[in-house]
């Protein structure tokens, strides 16, 4: 556990923390959903003060975890082509796909670049006219309006050697899914707040109230999330289920309208498969008609067949709240972060590998001698 | 890389029209170009959140500052040092 004075604010830390302990009477459970925020949960040892009664689970906010194993294989498909260049964000590579990762398939001779930015894949595009350069668009709600503007720029300057494999999830979408599952074990939500800096928060206020499910929009340092699961936890013991938001320093009501126009100018809302749980009707953005030509999948005709996933990775249970790490007989033996046998083993911001690289390792025993049991 | 990070807007350097506004933004001392399109309201010297090279929305000096320093210690800046290609 960190030493409170560690914190940005330590005395804000304890008072939260007190309050938490004083008004919790029964058991919930809470999911964040983004995995910043479970990065900075564990990295900074909140699991370990908060009561007993409450249990953190970690949802699938993690591009890396839920990007399907069936789009990995297009974007090896992509970069395996000779004229290709393969764009794409770092965290990418080592996800592996049903064959193998695109980090392999680089290894095997593929044009993959790691960029920092949808946007400077359109300017190596310009530099490049005799190749074809696709961008990796994977990510949620915050990453659509740059992976939008790339093909909104590439458009303007008449650049036809550009184009995105798109792979974009949304966060309202697959809450529902969680929630409606008859499995759900979720009482309370906290929305990412990055992703309602773009998308506001009105999306949530028909879900807090058709499930009685409060939502707290919250960000990811510590006292951002003890305040979001005070906030949470304040609704539960009162029985409320109102849409509250925490992160009003960086989030407002209406989210940033440009960015929206951006998104719905160049894309169209689709189902998505997401990686251990399956298909989520309407929960992924697509390239629309207007912007075809920009979309990698029609000029490349993709026909990549669906992709098995691998059996022994058990992040779909994960990612639905009904099982944390530990409990996978995986974790840490089979799949650890140099040979991830799943997706949340891959990134710091999935659960898996936030679990492997802070919890320590007491915690670990303990927790596999209660599952074993 | 869910995280937008914010920094500080040292200069406007392209402005060809509004899609291509980009200026220079300073990251802890990491120099990067970003594209402006989305905060038609920021000014030079203003602190912006800026998610995979996009501004998405202006923010307050001190609040920027100590939530940079957060990202820093998490390892979430990383994605700065990629080097442009
Ligand atoms: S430990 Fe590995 S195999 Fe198990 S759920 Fe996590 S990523 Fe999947």
């Amino acid at each position: 556990m960190k030493f409170l004075t560690e914190y940005r604010d330590p005395e804000l830390v304890t008072a939260y923390l007190e309050e938490i302990h004083k008004i919790t009477t029964k058991p919930w459970t809470l999911m964040e959903i983004c995995g910043g925020q479970t990065h900075s949960l564990v990295k900074n040892g909140i699991l370990e003060m908060l009561p007993a009664n409450i249990t953190m689970v970690h949802g699938p906010g993690c591009p890396v975890c839920v990007t399907s194993v069936s789009v990995i294989d297009e974007a090896i498909y992509l970069a395996m082509q000779p004229q290709v260049i393969l764009c794409s964000f770092g965290d990418m590579l080592r996800v592996p796909g049903s064959k193998k990762s695109l980090l392999e398939a680089k290894a095997e001779g593929a044009d993959i670049r790691i960029l920092y930015s949808p946007l400077e894949a359109v300017q190596l595009a310009m530099q490049n006219p005799e190749k074809e350069v696709v961008f990796f668009a994977v990510g949620f709600e915050t990453t659509a309006p740059a992976n939008a503007l790339s093909v909104v720029q590439a458009d303007q300057m008449g650049v036809n050697n550009f184009s995105i494999l798109a792979s974009h999830v949304l966060v309202p979408p697959a809450m529902e899914a969680i929630l409606g599952d008859d499995e759900n074990k979720i009482d309370a939500f906290l929305a990412a707040g990055h992703v309602c800096t773009i998308m506001g928060i009105d999306e949530y206020y028909p879900i807090a109230a058709k499930y009685k499910c409060p939502i707290v929009v919250t960000g990811f340092e510590p006292v951002d999330l003890l305040q979001g699961i005070l906030m949470a936890v304040q609704q539960l013991e009162n029985g409320t289920y109102e849409v509250e938001n925490q992160y009003a320093r960086s989030v407002q009501r209406e989210g940033n309208k440009m960015a929206q126009d951006t998104i719905h100018k160049v894309f169209t809302v689709s189902d998505r498969i997401w990686r251990g749980i399956g298909n989520i009707p309407q929960s992924g953005y697509e390239v629309n008609d207007r912007y075809k030509e920009y979309n990698a999948r029609i000029k490349f005709h993709i026909n990549i067949p669906l992709a098995e996933e691998n059996k022994e990775c058990i992040s779909g249970e994960i990612m639905k709240g009904l099982k944390k790490p530990k409990q996978c007989p995986n974790f840490g033996i089979k799949c650890k972060p140099e040979h991830p046998l799943g997706a949340p083993m891959v990134s710091s911001e999935g659960a898996c590998a936030a679990y492997y690289h802070y919890a320590d390792a007491s915690e670990t025993s303990m927790e596999k001698e209660t599952v074993a049991s | 890389m869910c995280l937008a990070i914010p920094g500080k807007l040292l200069a406007i350097t392209a402005q060809l029209d509004e899609t291509f506004r980009t200026g220079k933004v300073s990251f802890g001392g990491i120099q990067k170009e970003v594209n402006l399109y989305m905060v038609p309201e920021a000014k030079v010297g203003d602190y912006i959140l800026v998610h995979v090279g996009v501004a998405i929305n202006v923010v307050d000096e001190e609040e920027a500052k100590q939530t940079f320093q957060f990202l820093k210690d998490m390892g979430e800046v990383e994605e700065l040092e990629t080097p442009n290609n």
